[in-house]
C-alpha cells in the first residue's frame, strides 16, 4: 500500500509520549558545567568598566577577547558580534559569559558593569539606519492613481510577536579533538556551523547535532548559533562540555520576535470594484542588528499587494534599525505583517465602494495567467478563487453577515497565499543536497532538514518509501548530525517538502533505478553498500532579476481564505472567538492528519497575534517577559476550527505537494480584525487587545476624525 | 526525604525547598517531566500528587513527603499515550507529558468542555489544542467532534 496521502505512523516514536525523548536539557555530560550570559542593562551606549564581584574559583570567564577568529555571527551582514566589546546597541546583549559546576554559584555571581549611555532609538519611524530597501514596480501607478475613480487610503499597524515555542533555547557543547560537538534545539544545524566557523577560524573540527526539538517556528533558524558560539567559548576555555539553556525570562528577553510593522496603502479604484493603482509603503523595524531582516522584508514586500490582480502598483518597503534586540524569522516571515494590512484595507475598501467584502475579492481575485506585482505569471496551480468560493459556501458567510447585523456578534474573512521556498533564484544559490543510504533491510535518509514537530522525518519517509516503491515501515531517518547528513538548507521558508522532498523524490528515483530490479534488501546483501545524494534543480522556467525585483518570486503559492465568527463582550470589550473556518490549498497533503495540525496550529497562532499577543517594549526590552502577562491562547481562546483541504497539485512538487507551514499563519490576523470592522469598530492594528477596542469604540462615538482612527499610539504599560 | 515515586519508596538527599521538577529530573533522573516556564503558567511540569494534577516547579520537595508522585515515567503503554501520537496530539511533544498527566485527571464520560476546561492550564504552542482534543475524547470513547 502507498504511504503518501495517508496518515501513517509517525517515524517520530513513542518517546514524545513517554517521556522517552531528549531534549537538550535532558543530556548530561561527565564534568559538564552550566553556563550564563551577562548581558547589558542599558539600550545603547559604550561599556565603561567591568568587575567580577565574586570570588572566581571555579568559574570559567569569557569576553570577547577569548574569542580565536572573528567576533561575528555570520549570516547575512556580518554586523553582530557574538559578545559586546565595547558599544552596546540594545538591552540584554550579551556582554560576558560565565561557567560553573555548581548552578547555584553559578546564578549568584555578581558582575558590576559601568557604562556610558546614549540616546536610545526605539521609533522605527525616525530610524535613518537602513538595513535592506526594496522597491517593485509595475505599470505606471501615478497615472492610474489619477485617473481612479475612486481612491483609499490608510495605515496599518502590527506588533512585535514571540514564538514562545514550549522549550526555551539550549545547546550544550563539547569539546572534542581541537573543536567542539554542539548537541541542541535547533532548526538549522548548518547555520551553526556557518557561524561556528566564522567564531573558530576555518579548520576546527565542528559538529553539530539537533537534539529533539521542543518547537522553533522560525525561533530556532538564526538564534542558535549565538547560544552555541557562547557554549562554545565556554567549554573551549574550560576544557569541559558546557549546557547552556535560557530560562523562559532570559528567552523573551532577549531573543528574536516578529518584526513589527507599519504598512501604508494607497489605492485607485474604478467604481465597480476593481483595483487599478496601487502604492503600498511597507516598514519593518529590525532591532539592533540585521540578522534575517533583509530577507523578511523582501517576502513581507512580494506578499503586500495580496492575491490580488493590479496592473500598476509600486511597493517600497525598508528594514531599519531600533535599539531593541534584533527581530528575525517567526512563521510567516514578513507576509502575515502585510497580509494584515491589505486584507483589512480590502475590507475598508468594500466598505468605500458599498459592496460586500466578497464581492470585491472575487472581482479582483488573481487568476492562472495573471500576474503578480512582481510581474510573474500565475500557472495552474493557483486558487484564490476556489478558496474563496469554498469558505464563503461552508460558512455561510453572506447569510451570517446579515444575520448578525445590529448584534454583538461579527464574521470576517480573509484571502491569502504563501511562497514556498526560498525567494526568486534563492533555491538556485543555495544549492541544497540530499542523501539516502541503502541499509540491510531498506533505505536511509540522511538530510539536515528538522524534525521541530511538523513531521518532516515522517512525511520524507513517506516520499521516499513510494517513489522508491518499498513499505513506509522499510525507510529510516537519521538524526540531524552535520558529520552525517547533506546539507538539505535550513528548515524554514514551507520550503522541507516542497525542496527537500523533491530532492529525495529523485534520489529514490535513482536508487530504484540503479537497484535494476531488486529489492533494497536484496542489492544490500548481493552488492553491499550504495549511497545516492542528489542536489536541488530549480525549475528551469523560474526567472528572478534580484537587482529589480521582477519575475518568478516562488515556483508556486499557497492559497487560504480564513472566516472567523466572534462576539464582542460590551462591557469588558473582551472578544470570544466562535468558530473558525480556514479553507487552505497547498498542492496535496502527503500526511493528512499532520497537515491538519499545521493549519490548526498555525491558524491559532495567528489567533493570538491577533487579539492576545503583546509585547511591552519598555526602554527597549520586553517589560512582559513572563508567560503569566505574555499570554498566548489556551484551549479556553481557541474556537471550533473548520479545516478543508483543497487540492491543486503542483507539477513540480513531490507527489504534486507545495509547502504548508507558513500558509496558516497569514489569515487568522486580518479575519479576526475584520471581524470586528463587521461590529463598526475601525481597527488597524493588533494585538486587538480589550484595551484598543475600547479605545476604537470610544472614538466612534465621538465625532469621526478618519485620520486617526485605530492606529493612534497607545499608552506603553504591561499587560 | 522520603515519598512515593510512581510506586516505589523514594529517599532523596536534595534540599527541602529544591524545586520537586529539578528532583525528579537531577537527582532522579526522570527527564520525562519539562520545564517550560518555572513559574506555573505552561503546565509542561505536570505531575500527579495523590492524584491531583500539580506543576511540579512551584512545589518544594518537602510538600510531598510521604506523598504519593506519579510522572510521565510512571505510565506504562497507557493508551493516552499511543493516541498522542497516532492523532498528532504531539507535534514537537515538548508539552505532551505534562498534557497526558493532566488529562488522567479527567473522569471516564468528559464532554469537549470538561476536556478544554481540565487542560487550560498547559499551554501546547504547535497544534493549536483540537488534536489533543481528538486524542482525550478517543481515549474515553466519545466521538470526534466535528
Amino acid at each position: 500500500m502507498t504511504a503518501v496521502g495517508r496518515s501513517v505512523a509517525r517515524k517520530d516514536g513513542i518517546g514524545k509520549a513517554t517521556g522517552e525523548a531528549r531534549y537538550a536539557d535532558d543530556l548530561v555530560f561527565p564534568g559538564m558545567l552550566f553556563g550564563r550570559t551577562i548581558r547589558s542593562t542599558i539600550p545603547r551606549g559604550r561599556i565603561r568598566s567591568l568587575e567580577l564581584k565574586f570570588d572566581p574559583a571555579g568559574f570559567t570567564v569569557a569576553d570577547y577577547r577569548d574569542v580565536p577568529h572573528q567576533n561575528v555571527v555570520a549570516l547575512i551582514a556580518d554586523d553582530q558580534p557574538f559578545l559586546v566589546e565595547r558599544e552596546i546597541r540594545h538591552l540584554a546583549e550579551p556582554i560576558l559569559l560565565l561557567a560553573h559546576a555548581d548552578r547555584e554559584k553559578l546564578l549568584a555571581a555578581e558582575v558590576a558593569i559601568e557604562y556610558e549611555s546614549a540616546e536610545p532609538l526605539f521609533d522605527p519611524e525616525r530610524s535613518t539606519v537602513v538595513f535592506k530597501a526594496i522597491e517593485i514596480h509595475k505599470g505606471d501607478p501615478a497615472a492610474a492613481l489619477a485617473a481612479a475613480e475612486l481612491v483609499v487610503d490608510g495605515s496599518y499597524r502590527t506588533g512585535h510577536q514571540e514564538h514562545v515555542y514550549i522549550e526555551p533555547n539550549g545547546v550544550i557543547a563539547v569539546p572534542e579533538q581541537g573543536g567542539v560537538t554542539i548537541y541542541g534545539s535547533i532548526q538549522c544545524p548548518f547555520y551553526v556551523v556557518k557561524a561556528l566557523k566564522s567564531l573558530l577560524g576555518p579548520d576546527r573540527h565542528l559538529r553539530v547535532i539537533q537534539t529533539e526539538t521542543g518547537g522553533g517556528f522560525g525561533g530556532k533558524e538564526e538564534y542558535p548559533s549565538i547560544l552555541a558560539g557562547h557554549a562554545t567559548l565556554l567549554a573551549l576555555k574550560s576544557g569541559r562540555p558546557v549546557k547552556l539553556v535560557y530560562d523562559r525570562v532570559e528567552d523573551m528577553l532577549a531573543t528574536t520576535k516578529r518584526h513589527p510593522s507599519i504598512v501604508r496603502h494607497r489605492t485607485g479604484l474604478t467604481r465597480d470594484g476593481r483595483l487599478v493603482a496601487m502604492e503600498v509603503d511597507v516598514l519593518l523595524d529590525g532591532g539592533a542588528y540585521v540578522t534575517l531582516s533583509p530577507v523578511v522584508l523582501s517576502r513581507g514586500c512580494i506578499h503586500a499587494a495580496g492575491p490580488y490582480r493590479c496592473e500598476h502598483l509600486h511597493i517600497s518597503g525598508r528594514a531599519v534599525m531600533t535599539n531593541t534586540p534584533p527581530n528575525g524569522a517567526f512563521r510567516g516571515f514578513g507576509a502575515p505583517q502585510t497580509e494584515f494590512a491589505i486584507e483589512v484595507h480590502m475590507d475598508r475598501i468594500a466598505e468605500a465602494l458599498g459592496m460586500d467584502p466578497v464581492a470585491v475579492r472575487r472581482l479582483n481575485a488573481l487568476r492562472p495567467g495573471d500576474t503578480t506585482a512582481t510581474g510573474q505569471t500565475l500557472r495552474e496551480d493557483s486558487s484564490a478563487l476556489q478558496v474563496l468560493e469554498t469558505a464563503v459556501e461552508r460558512s455561510d458567510f453572506l447569510a451570517k453577515r446579515e444575520l448578525f447585523r445590529g448584534s454583538n456578534r461579527g464574521i470576517g474573512l480573509s484571502l491569502f497565499y504563501h511562497g514556498a521556498g526560498f525567494t526568486g533564484s534563492g533555491e538556485r544559490t543555495l544549492k541544497s543536497r540530499a542523501k539516502l543510504i541503502l541499509t540491510p533491510g531498506g533505505v536511509r535518509i540522511a538530510v539536515g532538514s528538522t524534525e521541530i514537530g511538523q513531521g518532516t522525518r515522517t512525511m520524507h519517509a513517506q516520499i521516499v518509501a513510494d517513489a522508491l516503491g518499498i513499505p513506509y515501515e522499510n525507510v529510516e531517518v537519521a538524526q540531524p548530525d552535520t558529520a552525517i547528513v547533506s546539507d538539505s538548507g535550513p528548515t524554514v521558508a514551507s520550503r522541507t517538502c516542497l525542496v527537500v522532498g523533491k530532492i529525495l523524490e529523485e534520489c529514490a528515483l535513482e536508487l530504484k533505478e540503479r537497484l535494476g530490479g531488486l529489492g533494497p534488501a536484496e542489492y544490500y546483501a548481493r552488492h553491499g553498500e550504495l549511497t545516492i545524494e542528489r542536489g536541488y534543480q530549480l525549475p528551469d522556467w523560474i526567472q528572478w532579476d534580484e537587482e529589480n525585483y521582477r519575475g518568478d518570486a516562488y515556483a508556486t503559492y499557497g492559497w487560504g481564505c480564513d472566516v472567523v465568527e466572534l462576539e464582542l463582550d460590551p462591557d469588558t470589550f473582551e472578544v470570544k472567538l466562535h468558530q473558525l473556518t480556514a479553507v487552505q490549498e497547498f498542492g496535496r497533503p502527503i500526511h493528512p492528519a499532520l497537515a491538519r495540525g499545521q493549519i490548526e496550529g498555525g491558524t491559532v497562532q495567528g489567533l493570538g497575534y491577533a487579539l492576545l499577543e503583546r509585547v511591552v517594549m519598555r526602554e527597549g526590552a520586553m517589560a512582559n517577559a513572563q508567560l503569566t502577562n505574555y499570554t498566548i491562547p489556551t484551549t479556553l481562546d481557541t474556537p471550533d476550527i473548520d479545516v478543508v483541504m483543497l487540492e491543486n497539485p503542483y507539477p513540480g512538487g513531490p507527489f504534486g505537494a507545495k509547502g504548508l507551514g507558513e500558509l496558516p499563519m497569514d489569515g487568522p490576523a486580518p479575519a479576526v480584525v475584520n471581524a470586528l470592522r463587521h461590529l463598526g469598530l475601525d481597527i488597524r492594528e493588533i494585538p486587538a487587545t480589550p484595551e484598543l477596542i475600547d479605545q476604537v469604540a470610544t472614538a466612534a462615538a465621538r465625532p469621526r476624525d478618519d485620520s486617526k482612527a485605530g492606529s493612534r499610539p497607545r499608552e506603553d504599560s504591561p499587560a | 526525604m522520603k515519598f512515593i515515586l510512581n510506586g516505589q519508596t523514594t529517599e532523596v538527599a536534595a534540599h527541602p525547598m529544591a524545586r520537586l521538577l529539578d528532583v525528579l529530573r537531577e537527582e532522579c533522573g526522570l527527564t520525562g517531566t519539562k520545564e517550560g516556564c518555572g513559574e506555573g503558567e505552561c503546565g509542561a511540569c505536570t505531575v500527579l500528587i495523590d492524584g491531583e494534577p500539580v506543576c511540579s516547579c512551584l512545589v518544594p520537595l518537602a510538600q510531598v513527603a510521604g506523598k504519593a508522585v506519579v510522572s510521565i515515567e510512571g505510565l506504562h503503554d497507557h493508551p493516552l499515550q499511543q493516541l498522542f501520537m497516532s492523532e498528532v496530539g504531539a507535534q514537537c511533544g515538548i508539552c505532551t507529558p505534562g498534557m497526558i498527566m493532566t488529562a488522567l485527571s479527567l473522569g471516564p464520560a468528559a464532554s469537549l468542555d470538561e476536556v478544554k476546561t481540565a487542560l487550560a492550564g498547559n499551554l501546547c504552542r504547535c497544534t493549536g489544542y483540537p488534536a489533543i482534543y481528538r486524542a482525550v475524547l478517543k481515549w474515553r470513547g466519545r466521538a470526534t467532534p466535528a
